[in-house]
């Protein structure tokens, strides 16, 4: 292989990496708070698309208030999913299986809604210049995204470290997680983070279904499955629950999709074999993820 | 507690009118009369509504409607009857196809059935269709398959074996193509076909192929597109959904790949030139139909109406067959002059029918000949190349 | 007349009133009816075979699809006749040995589920030492493993195209039949020590392994079982509806499956059964929805089947979220004590309320 095409390679990765990287995140959020699966998360990064394709002007006049707006609708949709879906299993310390089936439930009934609603025609999404123009550095082609991606995916991930680490509602998350009745009795606000998790994990899907959408620029009801598979894949390759995991999940499931191809084009219809052989191999040499801490067997 | 009596009240409810639905056509069912009553004649529509292809299905139900609007009634034994349809959707899936048409057939009784879009789920509906004597017209599924063996099958579209060798043909011998680098979408059992029918003659013709998969519902295919242009092909052929491989092409041009970009049936749609946008230009794919070419006198006025009802859009491919096989059902409802199932179906076998897509006529299997138009997109327009016809 | 002896003879009047109604709906349902009917049993057959993992032995397994669809395309190969074969087989054609295997349905059937379970076996060796959603992924991944192999191995499988023309041999009486078989199967295991091992290891792994009980064995078995059903389940589906294809296995049956095991009650075969026959029920009775109502004047919203379909889903889960019989069988007593409690409601006098 030569050594543009490599390089091209690896630039691609980057991209794809980042992008899994950031939905990621918002599966391991809730994953972190509540133990739960939100199979769900898939299909609000899906709605977080529509919205763009609603919100953003057909002239991209004021796209980055658009793109605010959007991010706002997806965390709200991702508080009413979880006020109805969720919140009423858990005050009623329903079993976790109830509120998986609850969120497989969610989940049907936001990719059918989107059929009926916006059709099972696909959408395009609207291509801002400012990001999908192409640019040639040195032999390498790419979209401006693949610079503007990263450098995107790192301010938000930083910025959610901070929340989590540096701030009170992210002590609350922390502490929720470790031992959600404990929390309670110290007087947190349980409902209410619980809440705001699932808001920032919704609003970084928007993020995400914004990047995703620029440069793969269709919308369809079911666009969020691919991603939301293999980015839960990546979460939990990471360590779920685990934010900086959900990051080197994705970047590495990335990487190994567009290498898979790059080295072994012929056996690329077995691709998708690659990231579950990782997802495999990685569980059973670490069962916890890549960063994932031990949880401690409660006996 | 309360929860619970409620919980239970709901499940009986199901369960009740669960049951009260089988005994209720259970009686219905010894009259057999749907033939005898003269008012209206059933048309079935199976198809995807939701699921992984609803997309297409979409479109092509479109075109059974438009046609529905335009001739709402037929004409049995000089009466007027109404066509109703009844849809049911599949889900894209085999089991719920094989569960729709059996509804379709036994519990709705209908005349025909029209789909459905895929051949996946028309594969699904096979054995039902077989055995239930009812003529289903397939209109865009294209394996061969689905009509081999089965006589009550049939369908308005060419199938992929001549789709491939006519594709192959026309890199090969026209665009003076040597080697080709080709795409399958493996999970999908029309581009894993096309492409191998495409290799096969191309191969066959002295080319070379270079060749990468994908999946369905893959949104990246950077990697595929660097590998394969590392080969230096004459040309790229793409066969597969369109959902997926308008995201192909346009990912293709952003990598500088500048020769031929190829594809099939399923490009013809608005929403591939939406997705794929400026980069969709040039790109030369096989088809059923052209809004210019005049297949047949009824072509021009087809378009013109399509075009009034969607703002000046073109029909797309499938939507055109749609629209003639709702067209080619009535005829035979009108040919065998009643709405009995068998009647209907040798009337189908037999027809010899010209729609907006060309003359139709079938073979021993169900399968008509047409010719392949190859079209160019040309100003964000689908524009006709060639037609092509080979043996 | 003591309770045991009235049992039984409760017993005798439902398996009596079960034939009667089989008979009944044999000379009455309509093919649509009876498909629903065939459909209901082989996916209870399924939920059962994941209850015996997620239920029974409190492994979290996502790995049905994978071994439905292994029994499948084995029943699929084996009926299916020599020429239907060669003709079917049209991108890379099958090889002689291929197109010369053959087997009647039942022995077809059984080699399905056998291999399904030989799979199970081999995939339970690495991914049983992994405990909770880390398993359920795990498994999930080999399971789409499997299909993608499957949608790659033109001459074996016939890609992603699959294989049709697949002779129908079920009706009413065969699946009644095989699931009776199966139900009965679970329930006498769940009575001897092996069954009892497994509920331990359910309850709690650590306490079950301090008493004796060899972890891993056990978890083997239960797996290896469960493979075995759900590729008996896969062959008859492949019979049922005559058509198989890789996109039929998707990781997302997995899901549907695990809703009709949560929606019954995990841990429950009573609870597998009633869950299985309400999903499929409600999905083809609620097909109204997308076509028209004139009397109401509602267009007909295609679509909207499955929207009501997963909100009702919702709404019982919410409702009832241990599932409907939670991890308790179907039983006499359950019976007279849903009458009484019932009764006692409609009397409102506050008596003690009876659980199942």
């Amino acid at each position: 292989m030569a050594w543009s095409d490599l390089l091209q390679q690896i630039c691609n990765g980057l991209l794809l990496g980042s992008l899994f990287a950031l939905v990621a995140v918002g599966y391991t959020m809730v994953y972190g708070i509540l133990r739960l699966i939100n199979f769900a998360h898939c299909d609000i990064f899906m709605m977080g698309m529509y919205f763009a394709f609603f919100f953003v002007a057909k002239d991209f006049r004021l796209w980055p208030l658009s793109f605010v707006a959007v991010i706002v609708a997806t965390a709200v949709l991702g508080m009413g999913l979880e006020k109805v879906a969720y919140c009423t299993l858990r005050r009623q310390n329903a079993p976790k299986i109830s509120m998986l089936i609850s969120a497989i439930g969610a989940s049907y009934f936001l990719e059918n809604l989107a059929t009926v609603i916006f059709t099972a025609k696909p959408k395009t999404f609207p291509q801002i210049p400012f990001f999908v123009d192409m640019m040639q550095i040195g032999s390498v082609r790419l979209q401006r995204l693949a610079v503007a991606v990263p450098i995107i995916t790192v301010v938000f991930v930083l910025i959610l470290l901070f929340l989590i680490n540096k701030t009170k509602s992210g002590m609350a998350m922390r502490a929720i997680s470790k031992d959600l009745d404990t929390a309670k009795l110290m007087g947190i606000n349980v409902n209410g983070t619980i809440s705001f998790t699932f808001a920032i994990g919704s609003a970084i899907a928007a993020v995400g279904a914004i990047l995703w959408g620029l440069k793969y620029p269709q919308i369809s009801p079911l666009v969020g499955v691919m991603p939301g598979l293999k980015c839960f894949i990546a979460a939990v390759i990471g360590g779920i629950g685990n934010v900086k995991g959900a990051v080197i999940g994705g970047l590495l499931l990335g990487f190994i999709e567009v290498m898979a191809v790059a080295f072994f084009p012929e056996i690329s219809a077995y691709k998708d074999i690659f990231s579950f052989v990782l997802l495999i191999g990685i569980l059973l040499f670490r069962p916890n993820g890549l960063v994932g801490e031990k949880i401690a067997e409660k006996v | 507690m309360k929860k619970k009596l409620m919980a239970v009240a709901l499940i009986t409810v199901l369960a009740l009118t669960s049951l009260t639905g089988c005994g209720g056509t259970a009686t219905e069912e010894g009259t057999d009369s749907a033939a005898a009553s003269g008012d209206t004649v059933k048309i079935g529509v199976l198809q995807p509504i939701t699921g992984g292809m609803a997309a297409g299905a979409a479109i092509e139900i479109e075109g059974i409607e438009l046609a529905n609007s335009e001739r709402p009634t037929v004409n049995i034994g000089g009466k007027d009857v109404t066509v109703e349809l009844v849809k049911a959707d599949n889900k894209s899936d085999k089991v719920e196809a094989a569960n729709a048409a059996t509804k379709l057939i036994e519990q709705d009784q209908v005349s025909v059935i029209l789909g459905s879009y895929s051949s996946t789920p028309s594969l699904g509906a096979y054995d039902v269709v077989r055995n239930g004597n009812v003529a289903a017209v397939g209109i865009s599924c294209t394996n061969p398959a689905v009509t081999e063996g089965n006589d009550n099958y049939f369908r308005v579209c060419f199938i992929d074996p001549y789709q491939g060798k006519v594709m192959a043909n026309y890199a090969y011998n026209t665009l003076g193509a040597k080697t080709a680098a080709v795409t399958t979408e493996q999970g999908n059992d029309y581009s894993v076909g096309l492409a191998q029918y495409f290799k096969a003659e191309f191969e066959k013709l002295g080319g070379t192929v270079y060749e990468a998969a994908y999946q369905t519902g893959d949104q990246d295919f950077n990697a595929q597109i660097t590998s394969l242009k590392a080969n230096d092909p004459d040309i790229f052929f793409v066969p597969g959904n369109f959902t997926e491989a308008a995201m192909f092409i346009k990912q293709a041009k952003q990598n500088g790949v500048d020769v031929p970009l190829l594809g099939g049936d399923t490009y013809e749609v608005q929403e591939f030139l939406d997705v794929a946008g400026a980069e969709s230009e040039g790109v030369l794919f096989s088809a059923f139909f052209d809004p210019d070419a005049e297949l047949t006198p009824l072509t021009k006025e087809f378009v013109q109406k399509y075009r009034e009802a969607n703002d000046g859009k073109d029909p797309a491919g499938v939507t055109a067959l749609g629209y003639d096989a709702y067209n080619l059902v009535c005829d035979a409802i009108e040919a065998a002059g009643t709405t009995d199932p068998v009647a209907i179906r040798d009337a189908i076998a037999a027809s010899d029918f010209t729609g907006v897509t060309g003359p139709v006529k079938f073979d021993e299997n169900g399968d008509p000949t047409k010719a392949a138009v190859i079209k160019k997109i040309e100003g964000g327009k689908f524009v006709f190349a060639d037609q092509v016809t080979v043996q | 007349m003591d309770k045991k002896k009235l049992h039984i003879i409760l017993d005798i009047v439902a398996i009596a009133a079960l034939i009667g109604f089989m008979f009944w709906a044999n000379a009455t349902f309509n093919p649509y009816n009876k498909r629903i009917f065939n459909t209901c049993c082989i996916y209870a057959i399924c939920a059962l075979s994941m209850n015996m993992v997620n239920g029974f032995t409190g492994l979290f397994s996502l790995g049905q699809p994978g071994f439905m669809a292994i029994g499948a395309y084995i029943t699929a190969i084996f009926t299916v006749s020599t020429a239907d074969k060669v003709s079917i087989y049209k991108i890379i054609p099958i090889s002689d040995f291929m197109a010369n295997l053959s087997a009647p349905f039942p022995v077809a059937l059984i080699l399905g589920g056998l291999v399904a379970a030989v799979f199970a076996f081999i995939i339970g060796f690495p991914v049983l030492r992994l405990r909770g959603d880390y398993l359920a992924i795990a498994t999930l991944g080999f399971s789409e493993i499997i299909r993608i192999c499957i949608t790659n191995m033109q001459g074996i499988t016939n890609g992603p195209t699959g294989i049709n023309r697949i002779p129908s041999h079920i009706n009413m009486w065969v699946s009644l039949i095989i699931l009776a078989a199966i139900v009965t199967f679970t329930l006498a295991m769940m009575r001897t020590s092996y069954g009892r091992a497994l509920l331990a290891i359910r309850e709690d792994e650590v306490a079950a392994q301090a008493m004796g009980v060899n972890l891993f064995k056990h978890k083997m078995l239960a797996f290896v079982l469960s493979g075995f059903m759900a590729g008996i389940g896969g062959g008859m589906l492949a019979s049922l509806v005559g058509a198989i294809g890789p996109d039929q296995f998707k990781f997302t049956v997995a899901y549907e499956i695990l809703l009709m095991v949560v929606l019954g009650g995990q841990g429950s075969v009573s609870g597998s059964i009633a869950g299985a026959f309400i999903v499929r029920i409600a999905l083809e009775k609620l097909r109204f929805l997308d076509e028209p109502i004139p009397a109401i004047g509602y267009p007909g919203i295609g679509g909207m089947r499955m929207v009501v379909f997963s909100a009702l889903l919702m709404l019982v889960i919410i409702l009832w979220r241990k599932g409907i019989f939670g991890n308790k069988e179907l039983s006499w007593d359950g019976i007279g004590g849903f009458f009484k409690l019932i009764g006692s409601k409609l009397r409102r006098s506050p008596k003690k309320e009876v659980a199942e």
